[in-house]
C-alpha cells in the first residue's frame, strides 16, 4: 500500500490532469466515481475528499463510528474490537498494527487537522494532486490554516514519509 | 510545569501537591438541588469536580448548568465537553460561556457513542475528534482566535484537560496517544479506572520516558467497587474498563455483604499504591451515586481534607513539581 502511494505522489502531470479534470465535469464525476470504486472496496472509504490514509497505516478513519482522525477513543474492547461494532476490529488497532509493521508508528503521532465538511463526495486525488492536502497533518502543533500559510509547513519536516 | 494562575485543581498540580477531583454527575430533571447536595458532599476533599457532559449518552442537565450550580455551592467545576452533540460552532461557543461565567477548568473528550445512551436513534456529532477539540480550545484561550481565524476578545483563560485509557488497545500507541493531546494544548489527563496496577505502571512509564507528567498532570482514575453486580456490569456494559482476574476473585472471595468494604478496601490500596507511583499528580474519585464515601475513601487512603491542606502546603512533591 506504501508503494501504491509512490504511484499517487503530485508531480506537474498529475497536477495538470486535476486542473484538467475539475474543468470537464462529467469527465471528474466519471473519475470520482472510480476513485469511490476504488478506495471503497480497498479501505472502506466513505469520499470525505481529504485522505488520512497515508499517514494512518492505509486504515481509514472515516469508518470508525466517532470518525476519529487522532486515534483511538477510549472503549475498545480488551480483544481489539470496536466498541460499537464488536464484531469488527478497530480502525485503529488496525492502523497501528500495519504501522508498527512498517516502521511507521510516527506518523499516527502527527497532529490531523479538523476536516472541511465542504468537500465530502469530491475526488481527495484531485484535490491532493493540487497541493490542497498538505496541510491536513502536522508535526507541529500550529492548528488553523492561516498559521500554515505563514509558516510554510510544507519546509517543515515531519510530515507522512513519501 | 503547569503554569501558575487562579483555581485549586491549576494551584494544586503548579505547585506539586498530590490533586484530588471527583466527579458530579448532574441528574435528569431539573433539579438545581441535586447538584448542591452532591458538592455539599465533596467540597472540602476535592480541588474540583467535574461535571459530566450526557455520560454514557444519557440526557441529562448540561454540563456548562451543573458547572454554575457547582460554583454556587463552592465546588470548583471541571466542565466535561464531548464532541458527540456539538459540531464545531456549538463547541467553540460553549468554551467561550464557560470563560465568561467563571469556569475555571475544561476537559474534553469524543465521548460515548449514542448507541449506549437512552437516545441510541440520535445523530451522532463528531464534527471534531478530541485532540481537535482540545487544540481548538488551546487556539481560542493563547492565541485568542477561533477555528475561523476571528478574534476572540477577550480570550478565555481555563485549563485545559483530557482523558486517556491507559488500558484500552492498542496499549503501546496510549502514551503517545496521550502526547498528541498534549502537544495539542492538555495540561492535565485524567485516566480510566485503575484496577489493573501492572499495566498502569507500564503506561506510565512510557508516559515519563517521554517526559509527558512534566507538562501535564495526570490524575489517574479510582473507584469502590460496591456489590458484584455493579463490577459485573462495569465489566460488561462500560466498555474501556479492565478488572484483572485478582480483583475479580478478591471480590467475589468475600460474602455478599462484604463486597462493599472489600471495594473500599482496595480502592484505598490503590490510592495508595498512585501516590508513590512517579509521574501521578493526583487521583479522580468516580463514585457515582455514592459520593458519600469520597471523604472516607481519601481520609482512609491519608489524603487529608483540602481546607486543612489548602492553598499552600508542603504535601508530597510530584515529579514534575
Amino acid at each position: 500500500m506504501y508503494l501504491l502511494h509512490h504511484l499517487l505522489t503530485p508531480g506537474t502531470v498529475k497536477r495538470w490532469f486535476a486542473r484538467f479534470l475539475e474543468r470537464h465535469e462529467r469527465l471528474c464525476t466519471a473519475f470520482t466515481q472510480a476513485e469511490k470504486q476504488v478506495k471503497g472496496s480497498a479501505f472502506g472509504c466513505r469520499m470525505c475528499g481529504q485522505c488520512a490514509l497515508p499517514a494512518t497505516g492505509y486504515a481509514c478513519p472515516m469508518t470508525c463510528p466517532k470518525q476519529l482522525r487522532n486515534g483511538p477513543c477510549g472503549g475498545v474492547l480488551a480483544t481489539g474490537a470496536c466498541e460499537v461494532y464488536p464484531d469488527t476490529q478497530c480502525v485503529w488497532v488496525t492502523a497501528y498494527e500495519r504501522a508498527e509493521q512498517e516502521g511507521r508508528v510516527s506518523d499516527l503521532t502527527l497532529l490531523q487537522r479538523p476536516i472541511d465538511h465542504r468537500e465530502w463526495g469530491k475526488s481527495s486525488w484531485v484535490n491532493y494532486w493540487q497541493g490542497r492536502d498538505a496541510d491536513l497533518w502536522t508535526s507541529d502543533d500550529g492548528l488553523t490554516r492561516t498559521h500554515l500559510v505563514l509558516t510554510d509547513l510544507r519546509l517543515v519536516a515531519g510530515g507522512p514519509k513519501a | 510545569m503547569i503554569p501558575a494562575g487562579d483555581g485549586r485543581l491549576r494551584t494544586a498540580l503548579h505547585s506539586g501537591r498530590f490533586a484530588v477531583t471527583a466527579e458530579i454527575g448532574p441528574p435528569r430533571g431539573a433539579d438545581a438541588e441535586a447538584i448542591a447536595a452532591k458538592a455539599e458532599l465533596l467540597r472540602d476533599w476535592v480541588d474540583a469536580a467535574n461535571i459530566t457532559d450526557n455520560q454514557g449518552s444519557h440526557t441529562r442537565l448540561a454540563s456548562w448548568a451543573g458547572s454554575i450550580l457547582a460554583l454556587r455551592s463552592g465546588v470548583e467545576p471541571v466542565m466535561q465537553l464531548t464532541t458527540r452533540d456539538r459540531n464545531r460552532i456549538a463547541l467553540q461557543s460553549d468554551l467561550i460561556s464557560a470563560g465568561a461565567v467563571g469556569i475555571p477548568n475544561v476537559m474534553m473528550l469524543s465521548g460515548d457513542h449514542p448507541t449506549f445512551g437512552d437516545h441510541p436513534d440520535a445523530m451522532p456529532v463528531f464534527d471534531l475528534d478530541s485532540v481537535q477539540l482540545i487544540w481548538t480550545a488551546r487556539l481560542m484561550r493563547d492565541q485568542g482566535r477561533l477555528l475561523s481565524g476571528k478574534p476572540v476578545k477577550p480570550a478565555p483563560h481555563w485549563l485545559i484537560g483530557a482523558v486517556e485509557n491507559p488500558f484500552a488497545p492498542p496499549l503501546r500507541f496510549r502514551a503517545q496517544r496521550m502526547g498528541k493531546k498534549v502537544a495539542a494544548g492538555a495540561e492535565f489527563i485524567q485516566t480510566q479506572f485503575v484496577f489493573d496496577l501492572d499495566t498502569f505502571g507500564r503506561w506510565m512509564g512510557e508516559v515519563t520516558d517521554l517526559g509527558l507528567e512534566q507538562r501535564c498532570g495526570v490524575i489517574a482514575g479510582v473507584g469502590p467497587i460496591r456489590t458484584v453486580r455493579a463490577m459485573e456490569f462495569m465489566q460488561s456494559k462500560v466498555p474501556g474498563i479492565h478488572i484483572p482476574d485478582h480483583v475479580v476473585r478478591r471480590l467475589r472471595g468475600v460474602p455478599s455483604d462484604q463486597v462493599a468494604a472489600q471495594g473500599m478496601a482496595l480502592c484505598v490500596e490503590t490510592i495508595e499504591t498512585l501516590r508513590e507511583t512517579a509521574g501521578v499528580a493526583g487521583v479522580h474519585v468516580m463514585a457515582f451515586g455514592h459520593e458519600q464515601v469520597v471523604p472516607e475513601l481519601l481520609e482512609r487512603a491519608g489524603i487529608p481534607p483540602r481546607t486543612a491542606t489548602a492553598p499552600t502546603v508542603t504535601g508530597r512533591t510530584h515529579d514534575a513539581g
